[in-house]
């Protein structure tokens, strides 16, 4: 911590024009020589400590880190492209199609797995599944579901039990709620009966992960789905009230990707801050560190599960598809 | 017969060959960028036809529910169109003229008409492009519509394809050109070959052999044998003309100069008048003389004619020399000089037995001429290192300063005016030991006298 010195505040929305960062923190502001623009979906305090390794090798640098949903971090960056060096989301389909539309920069020399990366561009560092996450007390006399078909055996069990006590993204606001929701609709039908059940039991809708683990923590919901198994681990003190599942019958696993923009003011250093996530140096560093399956600890069958980086990722992208999507899930949910 | 400059003009084989290897070069080249278009125009069908299947799977989701067109684009229309290189994908669709979805900015070209599926090569922001273009008709309750939409790639990986396709055909190329090089390198000297077995099988012949090739030769150098076998029968019938000639000369003057000396005698028997027989004498001595001349005229002649074309056998030196010996003896009595011979058992030499006789019977004349009465000449023959003939003598030895020269033709030694002699005698014996591939060493005696080695 001697080596950087940390300066967090709060409601800073007047340096970036009209965006409504939810943290923005400038990182080692009195040392830093040049500023690193970093912009994000991942909250500070889960990326500070690698944010903090990178300083502690990179000690003339300074990271502003400005924290917004992953649709904003995409609108963001495609309106003004040039007021941030490193775009980080857990959106991997708008993080592909801001590489796909250009907006990246290649950096050829950095050698990733091809399986997580796209034209030497947008690079995996995380894999991070979609869980099902249940408060203990709620099921202390009910089996823990350990896939969607048991979950949906469950809920129709026991609708009074659990009406309105099930939560899940809001997929129109959250981009990785409707990346999750989109590959579980493309992988199986299971998912479209599951949202018709929690549409009958009156679903509560997020629009990010953190609520809904703390509303699972204080018991105001049971049962959520597709939360972000890894934002739940990383909540210790909440570990004894909840379980988490990472449904049996398809995991649905994310990779948190990372790109530098083509109009970047430090390219090198840009690209050493990538070289920095996607080497898993950081995850040495000791307690608090971002709590997620490494990318390369990960076991091959968190691999297989893992959501292709591939051009059909856009697919939901397209106005008609994303329309028809929502219309349906909408159709599904809310009833 | 070989030390003739033989003017050349570049190399007929090398000519050959480089022409080949151009021609080769040539085609190698051709087939390079004729592997590479073909190539290059397969990999651009298989892109095509990828493009074609998202475009049609696109088009065939496209329907009207209420009025309204609909499209549930499948999952599979952009992942088809996943590449290695992870080429980006640019798409549209209109409803007539009304953009419905994707990039606004990717200009759709009018497709010509009847045709409902178009491919073009463009750019694209500033990538370049492979656009598909495809348009269906839609007809609901009340509606009829077009529904266009395009697709476009970027052409990484095509480009990557046809380095590496351009690779391939240039090691091809590479493994063509020199298994062709190596052919025609081959072939210039298979062209070739007759010319050098026709020239190695003339030069092989032997001396006397002017017989014409008969061997087949290629059609092309049919003419060059005619000639050179005509060449041959002129040469033969002119050889054969001078040996002729050779021989005549040799009978028409031997007898006329015999018959002169004769008369010459018996006229010397007759005069008592000493102013006369003084000037008989030296008639007789200057008709020895010319008769002399005459017969190593006649014999140069014959050693340059025979040494054009020697003929060759096993002849035991030592018995060479003993039988000239013993035919001179009586010759050496008559002026007191001793022959010794003094030799090996035996000396075998490859040569022709008339030139050697020849030569070795001018070399022991020599020496008689100018030994001294009581006199003794050393003949020495050995075997080895190389079989050599000595005749050592002890009269009065070369003149050191002129001894290089003494075997000019006609050329004699400033001491030697006293003696009946024509300066061919060294000459004859030179000529012939180098026609044996030998040569002739004069040199003086520590001990006064000349030494000759005859070797070979």
């Amino acid at each position: 911590m001697r080596y950087f010195f940390l300066l967090m505040i709060f409601a800073w929305p007047s340096i970036s024009g009209a965006m409504d960062w939810e943290e923005q923190t400038l990182f080692n502001a009195q040392n830093g020589s040049l500023t690193l623009r970093v912009i994000s979906s991942t909250d500070t305090d889960f990326f500070a400590p690698i944010i903090e390794s990178f300083i502690a090798d990179n000690p003339e640098v300074s990271i502003e880190y400005s924290v917004t949903g992953s649709v904003d971090v995409y609108d963001g960056f495609r309106h003004t492209p040039e007021q941030f060096d490193v775009v980080i989301s857990s959106a991997m389909d708008l993080q592909l199609k801001l590489v796909n539309d250009g907006y990246a920069l290649q950096i050829d020399d950095l050698a990733h797995p091809r399986w997580a990366q796209w034209r030497q561009s947008l690079f995996g560092f995380t894999l991070e599944p979609a869980a099902i996450v249940v408060n203990n007390l709620a099921f202390s006399d009910t089996a823990i579901p350990q896939s969607r078909q048991e979950m949906i055996e469950i809920l129709r069990a026991n609708p009074n039990k659990f009406r309105g006590k099930i939560g899940t993204y809001d997929v129109r606001q959250s981009g990785l709620g409707y990346l999750f929701a989109t590959q579980d609709a493309r992988t199986s039908e299971t998912y479209w009966r599951l949202m018709e059940v929690m549409g009958n039991l009156d679903t509560q809708l997020y629009c990010c992960s953190g609520e809904m683990i703390e509303d699972l923590a204080t018991g105001t919901i049971a049962i959520s789905y597709n939360v972000l198994g890894s934002y739940a681990m990383a909540r210790s003190d909440i570990a004894d009230k909840i379980t988490i599942i990472l449904p049996s019958d398809f995991p649905t696993t994310m990779m948190r990707t990372a790109l530098v923009g083509k109009n970047t003011s430090h390219p090198d250093t840009a690209k050493s801050f990538l070289r920095h996530l996607t080497s898993s140096r950081w995850r040495d560093q000791g307690d608090g560190v971002f709590p997620t399956p490494s990318l390369h600890a990960s076991s091959n069958g968190v691999q297989r599960s893992t959501i292709a980086l591939e051009p059909g990722l856009m697919i939901y992208l397209d106005r008609l598809k994303h329309q028809t999507f929502i219309e349906e899930w909408e159709s599904a949910i809310i009833q | 017969m070989t030390n003739n400059p033989v003017y050349t003009s570049g190399s007929l084989r090398n000519k050959l060959a480089v022409r080949l290897i151009g021609g080769v070069l040539i085609l190698t080249v051709l087939l390079f960028f004729v592997v590479r278009n073909y190539a290059a125009q397969i990999a651009q069908q298989s892109q095509d036809s990828i493009l074609r299947a998202s475009v049609t799977s696109m088009l065939d989701t496209a329907n009207i529910q209420d009025g309204v067109v609909e499209m549930d684009i499948p999952y599979s229309s952009f992942s088809i169109l996943n590449t290695p290189t992870d080429d980006r994908i640019f798409y549209a669709i209109y409803q007539d003229d009304r953009i419905l979805s994707g990039y606004d900015d990717l200009a759709v070209p009018p497709l010509p008409a009847n045709t409902t599926i178009a491919f073009q090569s463009t750019v694209f922001g500033d990538v370049p492009v492979r656009q598909v273009t495809a348009t269906r008709i839609l007809i609901g309750a009340e509606l009829r519509t077009q529904i266009t939409a395009s697709v476009a790639q970027t052409q990484d990986n095509l480009s990557g394809t046809l380095k590496r396709i351009s690779q391939h055909a240039a090691v091809l190329g590479a493994g063509f050109f020199s298994l062709a090089m190596l052919l025609s390198i081959w072939a210039a000297a298979a062209t070739i070959g007759p010319l050098r077995r026709l020239a190695s099988s003339v030069t092989r012949r032997g001396p006397e052999d002017l017989s014409p090739v008969v061997k087949p030769v290629p059609l092309e150098m049919a003419p060059l044998v005619l000639s050179l076998n005509s060449l041959m029968a002129r040469l033969e019938r002119s050889l054969n003309q001078s040996e002729d000639f050779i021989a005549e000369a040799a009978h028409r003057m031997r007898t006329p100069i015999a018959t002169v000396r004769s008369h010459a005698e018996a006229t010397l028997q007759r005069v008592d008048k000493e102013e006369n027989r003084r000037a008989l004498r030296s008639m007789i001595y200057a008709i020895d003389e010319s008769s002399r001349a005459a017969g190593q005229l006649l014999d140069h002649a014959m050693i340059i004619f025979r040494s054009n074309q020697l003929e060759c056998n096993d002849i035991d030196l030592v018995d060479l020399v003993q039988e000239i010996v013993l035919r001179i003896t009586p010759l050496a009595e008559m002026r007191d000089v001793e022959l010794r011979l003094e030799s090996d058992q035996i000396a075998i030499v490859s040569g022709d037995s008339i030139l050697l006789q020849n030569a070795i019977r001018n070399l022991i004349d020599n020496a008689m001429k100018y030994s001294p009465s009581e006199s003794v000449i050393f003949l020495v023959v050995r075997a080895n290192p190389k079989p050599y003939l000595e005749v050592r003598d002890q009269g009065p030895g070369f003149l050191t300063d002129e001894i290089e020269l003494l075997t000019g033709r006609f050329t004699r030694g400033r001491n030697a005016s006293g003696t009946i002699g024509s300066g061919l005698g060294l000459t004859i014996a030179r000529d012939v030991a180098v026609a044996h591939g030998g040569q002739l060493k004069l040199s003086n005696n520590s001990s006064g006298g000349a030494c000759v080695t005859f070797s070979f």
